[in-house]
């Protein structure tokens, strides 16, 4: 069962990129691309079911399917089915159509690449899937091909491979030090690793894994390695935005929550999670701050993401039960939440013609319907209940009052009231300010442009009214699979 | 453990090819020609594959000539003459702005490996089996990795930050092989595969750099900030 829709969950993408490569057709590209996330979508949501019975592993071990890698999977494919939704109704405005089917392409690759960054169980293997993420979405990043877009793919590019081969560094000190344990030859999976870590001596172990949380916080974009971040986000089209932030962070995430478990056996294991810790805090008052002075629509969107990588981060790093369960589920809100705003942000971008929250006046106006649901979306990814991100924010800091580190969930709580009121009161601006010259008119936007705003919206307020019962026994399961539990 | 009973020949071979490699970063930090550069990284490349043969050879795994040859084909030849077009296409010879001086980089390069020698000694110390030869691997593997990021720094040029990572990727080869010969042979080959992808969307990247920002070098990215 598990194994079947394994090859939908691959085969799907696989297929559309192929498709819309060979035939060269826009429309045909754009339809074969929702149906194929969408497939992919219903088998992530199925594998979670079919994994019930513990983890299973394919292909001489270099497959795993287990529940941490289903929930990421999950999250990812979410973002591909909506974006690629959205992608119809906004890649046909960018006067490319010659060029449009390269970029379903890349876009269903991109995924794929994704996708199978969370079923690699060699750990050598899983870091050139992420190298492969980097490389497919630097052309998606750069696909509009103006100075800005083009120096954000640089950047990018630079900052995420030097950054990335730090992870490498890590991984390779991960194997020597196993090498004392298990013998000179053994397969690199998650779990030898795990086998191996506690015979480790503690310096090596520890300079490993600082190795690779800086070099996976690269591509997760923590603080200060976050450098790349905004100009990505920032310039490519919107659906790829929302792809880069909604899934991409979180599949980086996952190695450095993976390498996490594995320190949980091991005598420095207060040590990392304090790591892990700092970066979160680190990133999430940094990006507050920028929040607070941003000018850009998408940059600001893009410093919410740091933000919220960071509340990942302090989620999982604060451990137990309740601190990975909210992490996991802020991991799924922060998705669809992303999404949300990254279309919102889109479409705004392409009616009133500019990047400056400056020149955005009056929404409300232009886009009566879906003006309001960006505004939801925005009082929801600033934390306000009744929306999901308020619960899994909530379960966090429950998490952190807990521990040792209540210093860090004051901290914390009092920057959740800055993002609160900044991100706000851009928003303000843009709804109710006075335009700079001329009326703004009613312009409703396209079908395509306007459901993956409802799909993402609905579930983002059932979610904040009710935490399912599966779920939770999803997350402990997870928290104990990997050893979060443990004290 | 194929460390632990090593030849003082073995030892003093495997030794003189990672400090050479040592070196040859060195050359890259004290010119500014980028051909210099490109030179500088071959020759590095060359001397990983006789390291990888050299290992294979005494430790007995017969795997390793195999990425000795691909070493050799990609790092040594196709990767430098990729790099050397686009030099000769750019019509970049050097390095115009320099932040940091020759000498101060040279002197800032020692300290690294300085810094690079402390923490190999401190994580090895708890290390039974560690001998000077795995100090001597760490110590050159994580002093090109700060080289490499030191390069990234202080280097303007589109070439010379692509050099810097490659620099960065050698310093792993270099100590991998030493440390962990035995590390699945699937790895090292994707990793070479990996590199000339990276090199392709290089060209690619330069290329749309040179139409749109119209200069390749980064001292001009100031568009996106804040």
């Amino acid at each position: 069962m598990a194994e079947t829709l394994l090859v939908v969950l691959f085969l799907a993408p696989a297929f559309a990129a192929g498709v819309s490569r060979l035939l060269h057709r826009a429309r045909v590209a754009e339809y074969a691309t929702v149906i194929a996330s969408f497939a992919s979508l219903g088998a992530s949501i199925a594998l979670l079911f079919a994994l019930r019975h513990g983890p299973i592993q394919y292909w001489r071990g270099y497959i795993i399917g287990d529940d941490l890698g289903a929930w990421v999977m999950l999250c990812v494919t979410l973002v591909y089915a909506l974006s690629s939704i959205h992608a119809v109704g906004y890649m046909r405005l960018l006067q490319e159509e010659e060029r449009l089917p390269q970029f379903y392409a890349l876009f269903s690759g991109f995924a794929l690449t994704m996708l199978a960054a969370c079923v690699m169980n060699n750990v050598g293997v899983y870091w050139i899937a992420i190298e492969l993420t980097t490389l497919i979405s630097t052309f998606l990043v750069g696909f509009e091909r103006e100075a800005e877009s083009t120096e954000a793919a640089w950047k990018y590019i630079i900052v995420v491979s030097a950054g990335i081969s730090l992870a490498l560094l890590g991984t390779v000190l991960y194997y020597w030090g196993g090498t004392f344990v298990l013998g000179p030859t053994y397969k690199m999976t998650w779990s030898a690793l795990q086998t191996a870590a506690p015979h480790v001596a503690s310096p090596l172990l520890l300079l490993s894994f600082l190795l690779v949380l800086v070099g996976y916080g690269t591509k997760a974009g923590l603080v200060p390695m976050h450098t790349w971040l905004p100009d990505a986000h920032s310039e490519s089209p919107a659906p790829v935005s929302a792809m880069l932030s909604g899934a991409l962070l979180n599949t980086a995430m996952l190695g450095i929550v993976r390498f996490l478990g594995i320190m949980n056996a091991t005598a420095i294991r207060s040590l990392s999670h304090a790591a892990v810790i700092g970066f979160g805090i680190l990133s999430f008052v940094i990006s507050v701050l920028f929040i607070s002075r941003q000018t850009g629509v998408k940059r600001l969107m893009a410093y919410s993401s740091v933000e919220h990588i960071g509340v990942q981060a302090l989620g999982f790093g604060f451990g137990g039960v309740l601190g990975t369960a909210g992490a996991l589920y802020h991991m799924l809100n922060h998705s669809l939440n992303k999404s949300l705003m990254f279309f919102g942000a889109g479409n705004a971008m392409r009616r009133y013609e500019t990047k400056e929250m400056g020149g955005i006046r009056q929404v409300l106006t232009a886009f009566p319907v879906t003006g309001c649901l960006w505004l939801a979306g925005a009082v929801a990814i600033a934390g306000a209940p009744p929306f999901a991100l308020f619960l899994s924010e909530f379960t966090i800091l429950r998490a952190g009052l807990a521990g040792r580190y209540r210093w860090v969930v004051f901290v914390f709580a009092v920057f959740l009231i800055v993002v609160f009121v900044s991100f706000l009161s851009h928003f303000r601006r843009m709804y109710f300010g006075r335009p700079a010259e001329g009326e703004v008119k009613r312009q409703p936007y396209g079908v395509w442009r306007a459901v993956p705003m409802w799909l993402a919206f609905v579930p983002l307020l059932i979610l904040g009214l009710w935490w399912p019962e599966g779920l939770w026994h999803e997350f402990s399961k997870i928290a104990i699979q990997l050893g979060m539990s443990l004290r | 453990m194929f460390l632990a009973h090593l030849t003082p020949v073995e030892s003093s071979i495997f030794s003189l090819l990672a400090v050479v490699s040592l070196l040859l970063a060195f050359v890259m930090l004290g010119s500014h020609w980028l051909e210099n550069y490109v030179y500088a990284f071959a020759v590095e490349s060359w001397l990983i594959a006789i390291l990888s043969a050299a290992v294979g050879y005494f430790g007995h795994y017969p795997e390793l000539y195999e990425i000795a040859i691909l070493t050799a084909l990609f790092r040594g030849l196709v990767l430098p003459y990729l790099l050397m077009h686009i030099v000769r296409r750019l019509n970049v010879k050097r390095e115009i702005h320099a932040v940091i001086q020759r000498a101060s980089g040279l002197v800032i390069g020692s300290l690294l490996v300085i810094f690079a020698f402390v923490l190999a000694t401190h994580v090895s110390r708890d290390v039974a089996a560690a001998g000077n030869i795995a100090i001597l691997a760490l110590t050159v593997m994580l002093s090109m990795k700060l080289i490499g990021f030191f390069m990234l720094a202080a280097r303007d040029e589109a070439v010379s930050q692509i050099l810097a990572l490659l620099v960065l990727e050698n310093g792993i080869f270099l100590g991998s092989q030493i440390l962990i010969p035995g590390m699945p042979i699937l790895i090292e080959i994707v990793l070479l595969f990996d590199l000339l992808i990276v090199v392709a969307c290089f060209v690619v990247l330069v290329r749309y750099l040179v139409v749109h920002a119209g200069t390749t070098s980064s001292r001009q990215l100031k568009r996106l900030v804040g």
